[in-house]
Parts: structure tokens; sequence; C-alpha cells
């Protein structure tokens, strides 16, 4: 899933100093798995802003909504009855859900009230750790199911490098040697010779380098 | 001959070779570069130009390369995969090499939470062992990474780190193994201070024949003082320094420990001079180069062979 965190309240405070009415927009998947961004934040934001204004001696108007997938424009038009006489839009949602929103209401600025981080996975309750950089050419294949390149600090194809000690990153006692837990995994499954392929460089163009990426599904799209 | 390189001249001799290191300074000081540089003159057979080590800006290795060549000495460029893509470091080693710099040092370098620039991307377009392929490709092939022909491809002679003491242990043969596939002709290792350890992954490097395929060069730097052998101990990620050595620097007087660092750097060298697979030895003396000379005598590796 796409993780996500919310911002400190000051600088959501900031962003909507200037206004009168907000909508305050959460999203109903990942942002809410994640506890960043769903109906449960969105009533806790709505009301630390309202008590932070109010101590201002400003009654701000917030309305409330959290949509089913904020990143689907199907549901993103849901607002249009409730936009009318907003003066700002704040979307709890990921980085997709923010822009969708910006997309379909050309005229009323929109503000994210959290910091998208990553595609990733739970550890356990109340961790989530990165998995994938979506290069677009997966290799977990080869790679005995742990992904180097969101993994590795130094994107190593071809790890681990020197830096590796008891299997931490050099970095920080708190990660782990993406190249360590590959070499475990390699041994376990019995695949210990794969390790010495070298793995040519890669193509990034089916990644960031290609430049904004889309997917067209022929069959599908109208 | 791979190249014109006189490393590889020395090392196809069958002679030790003896390789060092110069950092560049912090700021446009030509002569910052030359004093140490000069230091070294004679005593080794060529000089490694680090890359923005420990993640911190420096003069780049390729200027302060072109610098060594100018006086006579040969550098060996390094450079690192964390802040460049590959057309960044192709146009680099076409660059040096036409400045007369054919050898050159593959590595993927520090990560910059390390140095003083910890808010900048890092590349790593490609890894070190992609890297090495690539220096190779160029050479033998004379075709960029993208399958171009080049124009008087560049000739280097192409080095690779290896890091004997990191974890999994298991891995460390086998990572050479990589590089040396990948085209690595020489190697220098991490500072060696556990000899043993050490020992043993030779052993196991000759047992796969890889000494025979790359010049192996263990990386001897001496300790200057009891701090400096506490700090590489607890605190250089990869870094393996037994007790004993932190202790017997720690039992001389504070005024003897930098004499004793050199002793211990020298028994060192004495003693590896006699492992199987050893082809020269690259002494980073940090911010001591001056230090150099004296160990390569003691050392018994003076006068330098005349190759050129």
């Amino acid at each position: 899933m796409i993780t996500a965190e919310r911002k400190p309240l000051e600088e959501i405070i900031n962003c909507v100093k200037p206004f009168e009415r907000i909508l305050l927009v959460g999203c109903n998947e990942c942002v809410t798995v994640c506890a960043a961004g769903g109906r449960k934040e969105v009533g806790i934001v709505s009301s630390a802003l309202q008590m932070a204004f109010l101590k201002q001696g400003k009654n701000l108007q917030i309305k409330e909504h959290t949509l089913e997938r904020q990143c689907d424009p199907e549901y993103v038009e849901e607002l249009s009855t409730m936009i009318t006489g907003v003066d700002a839009v704040v979307s709890m949602a990921c980085g997709c859900g923010v822009q969708e929103v910006a997309r379909r209401f050309k005229t009323v600025p929109v503000f994210p009230a959290v910091n998208t981080k990553f595609m990733g996975a739970s550890e356990r309750q109340g961790i989530w750790a990165e998995r994938c950089q979506g290069c677009g050419d997966c290799l977990l294949g080869v790679t005995g199911g742990i992904c180097p390149i969101a993994r590795c600090s130094k994107q190593l194809l071809n790890g681990p490098c020197g830096g590796s000690g008891s299997g931490k990153c050099e970095i920080s006692p708190d990660v782990d040697c993406a190249w360590h837990l590959i070499w475990e995994r390699l041994k376990a499954l019995g695949l210990q010779d794969r390790y010495e392929q070298i793995i040519p460089a890669k193509d990034w163009r089916t990644g960031r380098g290609g430049g904004p990426r889309k997917i067209i599904r022929e069959d599908l799209a109208e | 001959m791979k190249t014109e390189s006189v490393l590889e001249k020395v090392i196809k001799s069958g002679r030790l070779a003896v390789t060092s290191e110069c950092g560049p300074p912090r700021g446009a000081v030509a002569q910052k570069v030359i004093e140490k540089a000069e230091m070294l003159r004679g005593y080794v057979d060529a000089v490694n130009v680090t890359d923005n080590q420990t993640a911190m800006v420096r003069m780049s290795s390729f200027a302060a390369g072109i610098l060594l060549k100018q006086i006579g000495l040969h550098p060996v460029l390094q450079m690192v995969t964390r802040d460049r893509n590959r057309l960044a470091m192709q146009a680099d080693i076409i660059g040096a090499y036409t400045h007369g710099i054919n050898n050159m040092l593959c590595l993927s370098g520090d990560h910059p939470q390390f140095g003083d620039h910890p808010t900048a991307a890092n590349v790593h377009d490609i890894d070190s062992i992609q890297f090495v392929q690539m220096v190779r490709k160029m050479r033998d092939e004379g075709k960029f990474q993208g399958g171009a022909d080049i124009q008087n491809p560049p000739k280097m002679f192409v080095g690779a780190a290896a890091n004997p003491f990191a974890d999994p242990y298991e891995l460390r043969v086998a990572r050479l193994a990589k590089k040396v596939a990948a085209g690595a002709d020489f190697v220098q290792t991490q500072c060696i201070y556990n000899l043993e350890k050490f020992e043993q992954w030779m052993h196991s490097v000759c047992e796969r024949g890889l000494h025979e395929k790359c010049a192996i060069l263990p990386g001897i730097t001496p300790l200057k003082s009891a701090a400096m052998a506490r700090y590489m101990k607890n605190k250089v990620p990869g870094m393996d320094v037994p007790q004993q050595v932190v202790d017997r620097m720690a039992g001389v007087a504070k005024e003897k420990q930098a004499a004793e660092g050199i002793k211990i750097c020298v028994e060192a060298i004495h003693r590896l001079k006699e492992c199987k697979g050893i082809a020269g030895f690259h002494i980073m003396a940090i911010e001591w180069e001056q230090k150099v000379p004296q160990i390569v005598e003691a050392a018994g590796l003076y006068p330098r062979p005349q190759v050129d």
C-alpha cells in the first residue's frame, strides 16, 4: 500500500489560516490502513483545527468527508455537491488523491494534510516499511523476493557493500541490510549459486527515468 | 598489457606493487594536492585520488588527478556511483584518459548521511560491479555502456574495492568473484588490522584462483593513536580492529603511539608479504602522507621498480 504520515498540525494550520470554510477530505484506502488519513484521522484533525482557531477567536467552518477512494474520479465526483461555498480543500489522502481533487475542482485551492511516504508493508502493529519503488520491471524473482532497489540504501543490484555488519545497514542499526536478507533467503531456497550471476545495469526507462508513466490497457480503455 | 598503466606493468612484472592515497582538499588549492603527492614521489607506483570521500565535497578526483599527472605521478582515479549517472561517469572517464590517466577505482561510495551534504540525493544509476563492467567494456570492446562505438576508447586499468570483513562473511569471496568476473584487474581492500581473518579470506580467494585473474592489494593504514584505533574499531562501518591492536596502541605512552602505529603497520606488511596471492600493498596514510616513505622503506618495498 501507499503509506503516509500526517503533517505537523502547525503546517496544516498555516495553510488554512486565510480561509473561513474548508472541506477536509479523507480516503478510505491506504491512508486509512496506515492510520494517517481515514475517517478517524479526519475527525481528529478537524477537532484540532477548530480548537486551535477558537483559541485565536476564529470560527473555522469545517465540512468533513471521507471518500471511498480519493484517487478515483468516480468517487471524487461526490465532492461536487459539498464543495460549494468552500474556500479550500484539505486532503488527507496520498499525493494521488490530492491531485485528483485538484484536477477535478480547478478553482478551489487544495492542501495536503499528510506527507506521502512510500509503497510499503506493515511489519507489525504501528510500523510500516518501504518495500517497492515501482521501478516498472520487477526483479523480485531473481533476488529471492526482497527488493534491493527499495531496500538497499545504495540501491546495489549486486550487493552487499562493505558496510554491512551483523545483518544491518551501515546507515542505521534500525535498517536491515537488504543483501543480507537476500542471501539468507537464497540459502533457504537452495539457490546460493544464483548469487554470483551479475545483475546487469538497469534500464530505468520503465521507472522514473522514462518520465511520468502511464498504463494504457486497450482492452479496458474507453 | 591491457593498458599503458605503470601500475599494471609493475604488477605484471611480478614485483609487489605499492599504491597510496591523496585526498583532495576542500577548496581550489592546487598546491595542497601537489604538496601531498610530492611526499609520495618515488615511493609508490600509483596514487589513488579519492572522490568526495566520506561524502564530503572536495576538489574532484578528476581535477586533482590531472594535477598529479602534470607533475609526473600516476593517479588512480577513484569514482563513486553515488554522485554521477552513467553518462557523467563515462564522460569523466574519457576526459581523464584524455589527460593520460589510465587507472581507475570503481566504488559505490559512502552514503551521503555520513558527509556534509546529508540532504543530497543519491544517484546509484549503476552499482560498483556494473561500473567495473562498464569501464572494461569501454576498454576491451570500445563501446559505451549504451552500445555505441567510442572514438579512441579509454584504456583504463580497472580497480575495485573489497572488504574481507563485512557481513555476511560467507559472501565476501563470492562478491570478489563477481567483481573479477565483471572485469576488475586489481582490488584494493579495506584497511587490514585483523591479519588472521584476512589470511583466511586470501586462502579462499586463492582456492578459487581469483588472485591469478586479479591483483589483490591489501589496504594498510597506520594508526596515529589509541584514540584512532578505538574510533576505527567502534565507529567505521565494516572495519575489523582486533582488541589486541587497540590494547597495544593504548599500552604505550601517548607521544610514542604514532611510532607504535607505524611499527604495527610495517609488521603487517612483512607478514602479509608471505601471504599467498598478494600482489602488493595499498598504503592509506590518512592525512599522514609524509609517513609513507618511511613505511615503504621499513617494509622492504623500496626502491620501486622502474618499468617505464
